[in-house]
């Protein structure tokens, strides 16, 4: 590798870390729209800081971008608050009216210079390490690194000093106000993090990688694991993987490096989305599977106590009179069979011993309604399950 | 008897969007009192003791808390939210949420630590939910829920306690286990204020009584104001204090 592909990938996984972990709270309080909405609104703010400052990486325009996210934000909020729209209308109306403000900027004023809509949506991270900072003469670094590294260790330092304000104001904004911790600061606080967060990154990496990042990876770690910490530090691994993948899927494609590293996040999370342990697509239509073949066991099971002669008990007898179409007999009496609860002689199927118990305790529960119970109940008397 | 008021209400008036839900409230609640507020639906109960909390700013009026604004003596109280007022998928555990209660004592930066862990555990304890202290919170009963709710209260150690309709939802074995919690609180002199719908058990878990619909339609001691008037004042239909009882 040479010192141009690792700084690109450096700045990738920084700017990965950077975003996850406003990300994380963005998604917990429901707000992954707002990213989007910061990202594309921040536009007139770094043209306009551009004018002033004519440079990309200056502290000014940052600061004076992450305004203007800011500004979107209490606009959103003031729509809102008029009760005439709801959240997520708001955000539709503000955005797009500033990101227009931004293109008209640049294309009555900045047509010869580094600065036009591709640039603002896809970023160029390709180019990031030629842009070098100079101190006193010697070179060190690329600025866009210097630029989102500085962001990073101040988005770390604030997240270890009011880790606790953030969780309690994002788990209950109202405790947390009547615990003397100032709901509205925290959530200023975060917004204004996630601005200079997608100003700092967008020149390295555009505004839709930025909005994939902050939102793509954290809602991966949600859907894997219920602990706050844990999650924040998953969001980061799954950030610095799809960064480091996509940065080499770009390289052998000859592609965008920032849209290989969004299609890699795409996919990572229609992955996880599928095969997540319990929360998954898969592993939910396996549960809904397994509960309505057991509900037609235990009908199954019902049906042999209540009826003692053999005719009702003839194999071919209970294939007509349950109502199986929904699912497989033979998987029915198979998974009874398995689990000893029913013996088959000569085609008469009888309920055996621990079927009469397990039956009986069903019913109990189904009568007294502790329908909750019965998942409790199967864990002791499966040993296969459907 | 000169009792001294834990919570004065002096002339509040609270809108959303310029729209008043609560007119002119006027209420003292004496210290030590177990005080439930009944109204009927959007009668403002919960926006009331919002207000009390400072969560809502009022458009006129004041709140005082022993005599002096909320946001000096917000340690002196503690809230426990209607319980779907948060969410129950945040990945986080019973404990943890008890911990919580414990962060106003602390106040900015500073950390949970040992000390505030073991007072967790021992208000977990109390609920009967110890047991239960690293289950993820979306994985417990409605009931359990409120549970965590309460002994997140219990460790603020506060002398208000304020609570919205604890008993939502909750079983009778559960209703017992948090009106015995209450009243232990009250024997040892802390006021607890309830937003309340069951009528039937008023007397029983309660001593003293707000009625509420916009306007403040009585306050007093259980045994001096529940009766058919304020009742029907209050729910506009005609209730029998005497068959609920
Ligand atoms: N955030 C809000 N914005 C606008 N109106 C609101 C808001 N919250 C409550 N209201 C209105 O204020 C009135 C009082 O609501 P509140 O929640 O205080 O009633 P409540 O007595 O607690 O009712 P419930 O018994 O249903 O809990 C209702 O008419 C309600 O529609
Ligand atoms: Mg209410």
């Amino acid at each position: 590798m040479t010192s141009a592909q690792i700084e690109i990938q450096l700045i990738a996984c920084i700017v990965a870390i950077a975003c996850a972990i406003p990300g994380t709270f963005l998604v917990l309080r429901k707000m992954a729209m707002i990213s989007d909405a910061i990202s594309h609104s921040i536009l007139p703010g770094i043209v306009i800081g551009f004018f002033l400052t004519e440079d990309l990486n200056s502290p000014w325009l940052i600061l004076l971008a992450a305004l203007s996210g800011i500004i979107t934000v209490v606009m959103v909020e003031y729509i809102q608050k008029t009760g005439l729209v709801k959240e997520d209308t708001a955000i539709g109306l503000v955005f797009p009216a500033l990101f227009s403000i931004g293109v008209i900027l640049i294309a009555k004023n900045a047509g010869d210079v580094h600065l036009d809509v591709d640039a603002v949506l896809l970023g160029e991270l390709a180019f990031a390490p030629f842009d070098r900072l100079l101190i006193g003469g010697t070179d060190v670094g690329p600025k866009s690194l210097w630029v989102i590294g500085t962001i990073l260790l101040l988005t770390l330092g604030l997240l270890i000093a009011f880790f606790k304000e953030l969780k309690i104001s994002t788990f209950d904004k109202q405790l947390a106000a009547t615990l003397g911790f100032s709901p509205v600061l925290m959530h200023y606080g975060l917004m204004s993090i996630a601005s200079v967060t997608t100003v700092g990154a967008f020149d390295a990496v555009g505004a839709i990688l930025v909005v994939a990042l902050m939102i793509a990876p954290p809602a991966m770690a949600y859907l894997l694991i219920k602990d706050l910490k844990k999650m924040l530090v998953l969001a980061c691994i799954f950030g610095v993987i799809a960064a480091l993948a996509g940065y080499w899927m770009a390289h052998w494609l000859d592609a965008s490096i920032a849209g290989s590293i969004t299609t890699v996040l795409g996919m990572l999370f229609l992955a996880v989305y599928l095969f997540a342990p319990n929360s998954g697509l898969i592993s939910v239509l396996h549960r809904q599977k397994r509960q309505k073949i057991e509900v037609h066991l235990l009908t199954f099971l019902l049906h042999l106590q209540n009826h003692r002669e053999k005719s009702e008990r003839h194999i071919n007898h209970l294939n007509e009179h349950i109502n199986w179409h929904k699912v497989r007999a033979t998987s029915v009496v198979n998974l009874a069979l398995k689990n000893n609860m029913i013996t088959i002689d000569d085609h008469i199927i009888s309920l055996t011993e621990k079927g009469k118990i397990f039956t009986t305790e069903a019913i109990n529960y189904i009568i007294t309604n502790k329908s909750a119970a019965i998942e409790d109940m199967k864990e002791r008397f499966f040993l296969f399950r459907g | 008897m000169k009792e001294k008021i834990a919570i004065k209400v002096d002339d509040l008036t609270v809108a959303y969007n310029f729209k008043p839900v609560l007119w002119d409230i006027d209420l003292s609640v004496p210290e030590g009192v177990l005080m439930a507020i009944v109204g009927p639906n959007g009668a403002g109960k919960s926006t009331l003791i919002k207000a009390m909390l400072d969560i809502i700013k009022p458009i006129a009026g004041s709140v005082e808390i022993f005599g002096k604004p909320y946001k000096k003596q917000y340690k002196e109280v503690a809230y426990v939210p209607q319980k779907g007022s948060v969410d129950w998928d945040f990945p986080t555990t019973a404990l943890d949420v008890v911990m919580m209660g414990t962060y106003g004592s602390l106040g900015w930066i500073k950390r949970p630590g040992r000390q505030q862990k073991k007072e967790a555990l021992e208000a977990l304890e109390k609920v009967g939910m110890l047991e239960f202290r690293s289950r993820q919170i979306s994985q417990l009963s409605g009931g359990q829920q409120q549970r965590i709710f309460l002994a997140r209260a219990l460790v603020q150690k506060a002398s208000i306690y304020i609570m919205d309709e604890p008993f939502q939802g909750v079983d009778a074995t559960t209703e017992k286990a948090i009106i015995n919690i209450l009243k232990e609180l009250r024997k040892e002199g802390k006021t607890v204020v309830v937003v309340h719908h069951d009528l039937q058990t008023v007397p029983e878990y309660f001593d003293w009584v707000t009625f509420l619909n916009v306007k403040k339609i009585a306050t007093g001691s259980v045994k001096d104001i529940f009766n058919d008037d304020n009742l029907t004042k209050t729910y506009g239909i005609n209730y029998k204090v005497s068959v609920l009882q």
